[in-house]
């Protein structure tokens, strides 16, 4: 933990890597960071969920579905998502000043779109279905933990789902591919490559990269991640269980 | 369009896909007709006007002296902005930036970034304290569809043409002289937009087809073949359905390349 918490200070690292082949975080190529994830969590929400996956620590709620304001926002033959990505003014080493801004803006739409395609919209016509979430600590990685806990907060609701959402990051660090980028890894690393699949059927419902990669690099790269989303799966639906157990 | 239209114009538009045949007589793989002309606004360093089929953005590019960020203090400054602006299409509404115009630029600005397609380096006047900002403003005019892939062109076709007048330090004091040379632009990022309908692909989708679309990927190249930016714009792609995507996006990457230097050549002139 303090070894750690000392290279997040510095400046610019010489490396990414160890001298032992290990990251400066002292995990493997592949290995995730530890994460923890609740279930129902809040009183008020119509469901809910708090993962802690490193150091981020992200609450999401579900509200809905429910009557649309302002009215003609409504869609006739199926129920709108929206999605409101916020980060807590204390979440980051600088204070963020509190309110949405244009990374927030897009993150919420694209982890919208990454949730869409699992939900039975159609079913709820008219209606509003609210994905809140609040960022209380990042570490790198917030819009991969967000959408593996909003789609535990909307399995929570009740609502009828095609599967949950599971995501990971996969990057490029000092010229090798590596999952779940920390934020370090992912301010000095080359590309940083967030996808969200639905599992059963591995079908990506998020993908975004920045950085650079060749087409191989890449194609290694979302392999990877698929796997490693599979393993996340298992924890979400262990949540789901440990939540409704009887 | 909506109700009954809508759904007959879909189905129709998912049934020409099962043939390999699209609502404008294209081919999966084809381009809509392609048309720059940069240098459109004299009062901005660089700019360009495309028409894209019949989608028409222009983009201006202005340069101005600030300060540069903390973290960077020996670097220049880019920033990117677009508007929808109503006169461009029904669906548009005036008002602050609404998350589709926040995506485009963030979008259009990641290829340009992340290729490091213009050396921010060489835009420091005084390091820590004066470096000059490259503002990128998108302004969409007519809206049928890709926007994105056109704001790009637009955008690296104004870099590859911005002139940038001489910053020079005179006795503490920083003068901006009438010696004017091109912005240090050193790669071209070239996004392709691929549309997903049924199973079938195809790249630069028009607005009948956007509003059919079940998914939606831009993949920007670079020209030493790395790929710089990925954004699913929406709906879901299979590994498989990725993989061909980019491949798709390579192939013609290179080629809208190779039209934006020969217009920004003649251009230089």
């Amino acid at each position: 933990m303090n070894e750690e918490m000392s290279y997040m200070l510095e400046k610019k690292p010489e490396k990414l890597f160890r001298d032992d082949g290990k990251r400066l975080s002292g995990r493997d190529l592949f290995e995730l960071r530890p994460i923890k994830m609740k279930v129902g969590i809040l009183e008020n929400a119509d469901g809910s969920a708090f993962i802690e996956w490193g150091k981020n620590k992200i609450i999401v709620a579900v509200y809905g579905p429910r009557e649309i304001h302002p009215k003609h926002m409504a869609i006739p033959t199926q129920a709108r998502l929206r999605c409101r990505y916020n980060m807590a003014a204390f979440s980051t080493s600088e204070r963020k000043k509190p309110g949405p801004d244009r990374r927030s803006i897009e993150l919420s739409k694209v982890i919208r779109e990454a949730l869409v395609p699992a939900l039975l919209l159609e079913k709820f016509p008219k209606t509003v279905i609210d994905v809140f979430i609040e960022v209380l600590e990042s570490e790198g990685g917030t819009r991969v933990a967000s959408i593996t806990a909003a789609s535990l907060a909307l399995a929570d609701s009740g609502l009828p789902m095609k599967d949950l959402v599971t995501a990971v990051a996969a990057g490029k660090i000092d010229g090798k591919i590596v999952l779940d980028l920390d934020s370090a890894e992912d301010m000095y690393g080359e590309a940083d490559l967030p996808i969200a699949i639905m599992p059963r059927r591995k079908e990506i419902t998020l993908i975004q990269m920045d950085g650079k990669m060749t087409p191989q690099e890449l194609r290694l790269a979302l392999g990877k991640a698929i796997e490693a989303c599979q393993q996340i799966y298992e924890m979400q639906k262990r949540a789901l269980l440990e939540r409704y157990k009887i | 369009m909506s109700g009954i239209a809508a759904t007959l114009q879909k189905v129709y538009i998912r049934n020409l896909a099962e043939k390999n045949k699209r609502i404008d007589g294209r081919k999966l793989n084809q381009y809509r007709n392609l048309e720059i002309t940069p240098n459109f606004i004299s009062k901005a360093e660089g700019s360009a006007m495309v028409q894209l089929g019949k989608t028409k953005v222009l983009v201006g590019v202005k340069l101005d002296l600030g300060e540069p960020f903390k973290d960077t203090p020996d670097k220049g400054v880019l920033i990117t902005n677009a508007e929808l602006v109503p006169l461009a299409s029904p669906e548009f509404e005036p008002g602050p930036p609404d998350e589709n115009s926040v995506e485009l630029a963030r979008f259009v600005d990641r290829g340009i970034r992340e290729s490091e397609a213009i050396n921010l380096s060489k835009l420091v006047v005084k390091e820590g304290e004066t470096v000059w900002i490259v503002f990128i403003d998108i302004h969409v005019l007519d809206h049928d569809g890709n926007l994105i892939d056109a704001s790009a062109y637009g955008a690296i076709t104004a870099l590859l043409t911005a002139k940038m007048p001489k910053a020079v330090i005179n006795e503490e004091k920083i003068e901006v002289i009438d010696e004017w040379a091109p912005l240090p632009i050193e790669r071209v990022p070239i996004p392709v937009t691929v549309g997903k309908i049924g199973d079938k692909l195809l790249i630069d989708p028009n607005l009948e087809e956007e509003n059919v679309l079940d998914a939606k990927i831009c993949i920007t190249f670079e020209e030493e073949g790395n790929i710089c930016a990925i954004q699913k714009v929406m709906g879901l792609f299979t590994e498989r359905e990725i993989e061909e995507a980019i491949s798709l996006a390579e192939k013609k990457s290179k080629k809208i390349r190779e039209e934006i230097l020969e217009i920004t050549k003649g251009g230089d002139e």
